[in-house]
This record gives structure tokens, C-alpha cells and sequence, in this order.
């Protein structure tokens, strides 16, 4: 069956016939090229999402003061609540089972001035344990760590964008900046995946901001970050355990739904897992729809090429050719021509893929990509059934009386 | 060679049963050339058809070359058809996009023959029916009577014990239909069994025994003087 000879007589036949050849390459060399585009794009949708969402932290709670509205424990209602630095201590001593780290917010705007250039950016006084919630990328210097908290330095990390704003070229490692009229030193630049506003930021100790108001030890908010191996149920336990601890400590009704607020980063991902598990499976079913095409297409091919080849099967059939060896000259063919087309277009798609990049971004299409293996997997399934689809008018051929097939004009 | 017995076939038309042969005895022996005669619908093509395993019989027997032919399936008859019969057709029935070297060597093909031993034993054939320059021209560049040299050459090339020929000149002008039989004349002179279904009473003549059919039964059988067709031929 797979002797040279075969081989020989199938190039022959392909090279002779090819109109019919480019007919059934070319139908699957375009399913596959529009399959792995599309595979491709819908990759690329996904990442857009990712990176709208995946700049943070995902395993972090997000703890915002408010203002009670039921009275309690003899509270008048309306009282603002507030946090201090204790809170934070007791939080981590109590929930130490769920509980990474834990690091303050404060922030605050100002007038910042580097020589002639000045602006208005946002500064967040924060622990250094902020870095991993925001995960924030540091690209030149360093970020505050707990001598910086324990000294009340004043330390500044900047943001790409500020470090372009006000120094241009120049490096501002060890230069002093005035953030609403106090200098502060400049010990590091980072940058950040969430984008242009997040690279405006300055982030300076808390213990810092602290004592420049007038050595208070208030926080306006906080984040907790709790062990990633506690998983989306830990989180959840997470999050109503420090809601009880807070309204515990802070004397608030557990009725009272505004004395205080969380926001669960895990529940958010959970929804956005969902989500882009959605936009999966529509890409998939896109996919798989391209590819019914393609099986269909080719099917349709083989029809054709076998009902037009009916006449020459059969003067083969009346020379001596077995059913079999027309059924096996039939699929080599096609799975042959298959073989070759399909790869040219899962690489010509590949192509397209990397051609496009980033091109696309403002069409929410960031880097799209299709994994190799599911698009050599594609390929050959196209192959297979284009084999399968092959067959069944072959074995047909096959059976037709040579007497049949060569009155068939 | 070949020996049939009371052979029936029938073919059914819709609702209506068309019985074209009804009871065929018939025998040829080694190196005889027979003409079988006919009008349209005497089924002297399906006898032809039968004779050649590309249809199958309802009754009687049929044996060739003392092989008896029956209940054969597809791929048995296929390697019979290869081993003991070349076929020539009206209607030349060539590979269009095969060269006619390369249609010659296609029942080589099936034998399992070698390629350099099949592209030899091509040229040698078309060099016998005076083709060897054509062996590279594809069948659209070759005229009718070309054409039919190269089917004989293909149906020769097998080395079959039996040429079958359906009409091999009804598709030709006279000149070249002399032409082909002057052709099948020598080929028989060389001991090879030849079955020709012609309704031309000038081709007929030209063979060693003429069979008439009429209405699905043998009306006449007889051996004649045959005329050869070389005289016609410049």
C-alpha cells in the first residue's frame, strides 16, 4: 500500500489534475487558517481581559472605613468609623492562619516639584508589603521595606510616568523631590500593568505620612493579603471572619452594612474566571464550527472528485484495479493533499497571528496566540475526517460495476 | 478457452424485467477471431460484458481458460480481468491525463510490475501498433485511429489470454477502422484469442467465424473465409 510505485502513481495523478488539487488544498488550508486566526484572536481577546483585570493581586481584600447607620452597644448611629495601626497589628495576630500580610493606604494628592517642573500626582503612604498587593514592578532603585516604616524616612518610590514627568532622561535614583513642601528622596521608579494612571503614582511609609500629620496613627484603609494555598473557600471564610473581627472591635451592629466595607478580590476573580471561561468556550465553539466547515467543504470535494473520477475508476477497475486499490489511491490522495494544505495553513495562520501582535489592541485583541499543539491537533482532525469523508464516496466508486462506470459520461 | 452454458441475464427496469440473453451456448477455442453480430438490443454487449467479468450472469456457467467464473467478488474478478483479459473499447476509454505510454502501462500497473520493466514493456507494445513516437503525447493530441492503437497496446500489454473488443471501430472513419483491424488481424496471428462485437458486416468479415445474436439467442454460427484487411491498407 505505501510502496514508492503507489507514491509515484499518486504524485502523478495529483500533479496532472490540479485544478482538483487546489480545489481540496485550498478549502483545507483556509479552514485551518481561519481556525487558527480565529482560535488565535479569541486567545488574544482573553489576554486583553486578563490584563484588564490581572494588574493586581488576586488574593487581597480590600478593608474601607464607613460610617454606621444602627445604633449599638450604646453607639449613636452616624459615627465614622476609623482604623489605626493597631488594628492592623491585632488583625494579623488573630486571622495569622489565612493572613500573608497586611499593609495600610493612605492616600493622599499634592503638588510635587522637581526644580522648574512641577505636577499633581496622587501619593499613597503604604507598608512595604503594598508592593506584593499592587504587584508592583520595580525597575531601577528599590521599594520601601520595614526600616523605611520602622525610621519614618523620607523615602519616595515613584512611578514611571512621574520619574518622565519631572526628570525627563535624566535619573532620579537619590535626587530630592518636594511632595507638598516636604523633601523627600527619591529611592526607587517602578512601573505597573495597570496602566498609565497607576505609573502616575508616589508611594512614600505610612509611619511617614503618620507623622507628618501630626504624628497620628489613623489609616484611612487597608489591605490584607491572605495565603493564595487558602483558595477561593479560605477567602470567602477570610472575608466573613475579619467582618466579624472588625464589627467585634469596632462596636458595630452586625446589622449594619455601612460602618465598614470589603471588597473580596476573590469573589471579583471568581466572576472574572467565569467570564473569560465564557469567552472560552465561544471561541471554541467559533472554532469547531470553522473546522464542521472545513470537513464539510472537504467532504463536498470528494464527492466531486470521485463522481468526476467515476469514468476513470472504472476503465482502472476493467484493467485490473481492486476495489481496494482504488479506495487506497482515493484517500492517499486526499489525505496527502490534506496533509500538505492543512500545514500550510495552520503555519500561514501562525503567521498571521505573529503579524498581527499588538496591532490589534484597540480591538481589545492583545498578543493573540494559539497553543501548537491545538493547532496540530486541528490539523489533523481536519485530515482524519477529510479521510473519513473521502471514504465513503470511494468505497461507492469502488463498488460501482466497471460496466457502470464506463458508460458514465 | 472459453465455454458458456444455457447463460441467462436479465436486467430489471423499474417495475419491468428486460431479459437480454436467454440461454447463450457458445464456446471459442485458442487463437480463433469472432465476430459477434448483432442489432441494437440483440445483447451482444452484454454478452461481450459478461464474457469480460465487468457483469455478472444470472444463470448458466462460464468457464475461462478452464477456470469456472462464478460468484466472484470485486476484487477476485479485478485480478482475473488483470491476468486473462484486455478490453478495447468504442469509445477508447484512455486515461486523459495520462501520456500513452503511460496508459499502456497501466494494467502493468495492477500486475505489480516494475516501473523501469513497465515503462520497457509500454514502448515495445506501442512500437507494435506504430506508436512509439506518440509514447509521450497525452490522448487529446492523438486522432481517433490513434487513439485505439493505444487502447489495443493497453489491452495487449497484460498479455491476456483473451482480447475483448467492444465496437473498437464504430467510433472511426472506414480507412482507419481497416487500419485497426489490419492490427487485430496480426495480433491474432500470433495465437492470440481475439472477440470482436462489431454490427459492421465489413469488420465481421474480416474475422474467422461470425456469431450472430438476435433477440438474446445465437441465430447462426458459422466459420468463413476471412478477409484481410492489409489489402485496404496503403
Amino acid at each position: 500500500m505505501f510502496s514508492s510505485d503507489n507514491w509515484k502513481e499518486i504524485f502523478d495523478t495529483i500533479q496532472k489534475n490540479k485544478l482538483r488539487t487546489f480545489l481540496s488544498g485550498f478549502t483545507v488550508a483556509l479552514g485551518i487558517l481561519i481556525f487558527v486566526v480565529l482560535f488565535g484572536m479569541g486567545n488574544g481577546l482573553i489576554n486583553t481581559f486578563d490584563d484588564f483585570f490581572g494588574d493586581d493581586a488576586t488574593n487581597v481584600l480590600y478593608v474601607f472605613p464607613g460610617r454606621t447607620t444602627i445604633p449599638y452597644k450604646g453607639y449613636k448611629s452616624n459615627r465614622t468609623i476609623e482604623f489605626d495601626n493597631s488594628d492592623l497589628v491585632d488583625i494579623e495576630k488573630n486571622l495569622a492562619m489565612f493572613v500573608e500580610y497586611t499593609t495600610p493606604r493612605i492616600t493622599r494628592g499634592g503638588l510635587v516639584k522637581y526644580k522648574s517642573e512641577s505636577n499633581n500626582y496622587t501619593t499613597r503612604a503604604v507598608g512595604p508589603a503594598h508592593q506584593y498587593a499592587e504587584k508592583t514592578i520595580m525597575m531601577k532603585g528599590r521599594y520601601l521595606n520595614s526600616e523605611d516604616i520602622k525610621n519614618r524616612t523620607k523615602y519616595v518610590v515613584i512611578g514611571r510616568l512621574v520619574e518622565q514627568d519631572l526628570f525627563g532622561t535624566k535619573n532620579s535614583i537619590g535626587e530630592y523631590i518636594d511632595v507638598a513642601g516636604i523633601a523627600f528622596r527619591v529611592i526607587g521608579v517602578f512601573q505597573d500593568e495597570g496602566g498609565d494612571n497607576e505609573e502616575r503614582l508616589i508611594y512614600m511609609p505610612y509611619t511617614t505620612r503618620q507623622l507628618i500629620e501630626k504624628n497620628t496613627d489613623k489609616i484611612d484603609q487597608f489591605i490584607v493579603g491572605f495565603k493564595p494555598e487558602i483558595g477561593y473557600v479560605g477567602a470567602m471564610a477570610l472575608d466573613k471572619s475579619l467582618g466579624r473581627f472588625i464589627r467585634e472591635k469596632k462596636h458595630i451592629s452586625p446589622e449594619d452594612q455601612n460602618g465598614f466595607f470589603i471588597r473580596n478580590v476573590a469573589d471579583q476573580l471568581k466572576q472574572n474566571q467565569q467570564f473569560a471561561r465564557v469567552l472560552q468556550i465561544i471561541v471554541a465553539f467559533v472554532a469547531f464550527g470553522t473546522i464542521i466547515a472545513g470537513i464539510i467543504g472537504i467532504s463536498n470535494i470528494m464527492v466531486f472528485v470521485v463522481k468526476e473520477r467515476t469514468k476513470e475508476l472504472g476503465i482502472r477497475k476493467a484493467l485490473g484495479a481492486t476495489p481496494k486499490s482504488v479506495i487506497s489511491s482515493i484517500l492517499l490522495e486526499s489525505v496527502f493533499i490534506t496533509t500538505i494544505s492543512g500545514f500550510i495553513g495552520m503555519i500561514l495562520g501562525i503567521a498571521v497571528l505573529n503579524f498581527m501582535g499588538d496591532k490589534l489592541k484597540d480591538y481589545f485583541i492583545t498578543n493573540p496566540f494559539i497553543d501548537i499543539t491545538m493547532a496540530i491537533s486541528a490539523t489533523v482532525l481536519l485530515i482524519i475526517f477529510g479521510a473519513i469523508a473521502g471514504y465513503i464516496p470511494a468505497k461507492r466508486a469502488a463498488d460501482i460495476k466497471p460496466i457502470v462506470a464506463l458508460r458514465d459520461e | 478457452m472459453i465455454e458458456i452454458k444455457d447463460l441467462h441475464k436479465s436486467y430489471k427496469m423499474g417495475s419491468n424485467t428486460l431479459h437480454v440473453l436467454k440461454g447463450i451456448n457458445f464456446s471459442v477455442e485458442d487463437g480463433e477471431l469472432v465476430a459477434i453480430m448483432g442489432s441494437s438490443g440483440s445483447g451482444k454487449s452484454t454478452l461481450l460484458n459478461i464474457l469480460g467479468m465487468l457483469d455478472v450472469l444470472d444463470e448458466g456457467s462460464y468457464t475461462l481458460d478452464g477456470v469456472p467464473i462464478k460468484n466472484m467478488n470485486e476484487t477476485k474478478a479485478a485480478q482475473y480481468r488483470n491476468k486473462f483479459l484486455g478490453f478495447v473499447f468504442q469509445s477508447f476509454n484512455l486515461i486523459n491525463y495520462k501520456t500513452a505510454a503511460e496508459n499502456v502501462s497501466l494494467p502493468l500497473y495492477y500486475q505489480k510490475v516494475g516501473r523501469r520493466e513497465r515503462q520497457e514493456k509500454a514502448l515495445k507494445y506501442l512500437e507494435q501498433v506504430g506508436l512509439k513516437e506518440w509514447a509521450g503525447h497525452l490522448p487529446s493530441e492523438l486522432s481517433g485511429g490513434q487513439k485505439q492503437r493505444v487502447a489495443i497496446a493497453r489491452a495487449m500489454a497484460a498479455e491476456p489470454k483473451v482480447l475483448l473488443a467492444d465496437e473498437p471501430t464504430g467510433a472511426l472513419d472506414s480507412k482507419t477502422s481497416y487500419e485497426v483491424m489490419d492490427l487485430i488481424q496480426k495480433i491474432n496471428d500470433a495465437g492470440n484469442t481475439i472477440l470482436i462485437v462489431t454490427h459492421e458486416p465489413d469488420i465481421a468479415k474480416m474475422c474467422k467465424r461470425i456469431v450472430h445474436l438476435k433477440d438474446g439467442v445465437i441465430i447462426e454460427d458459422e466459420k468463413i473465409t476471412q478477409v484481410r484487411a492489409s489489402q485496404y491498407v496503403q
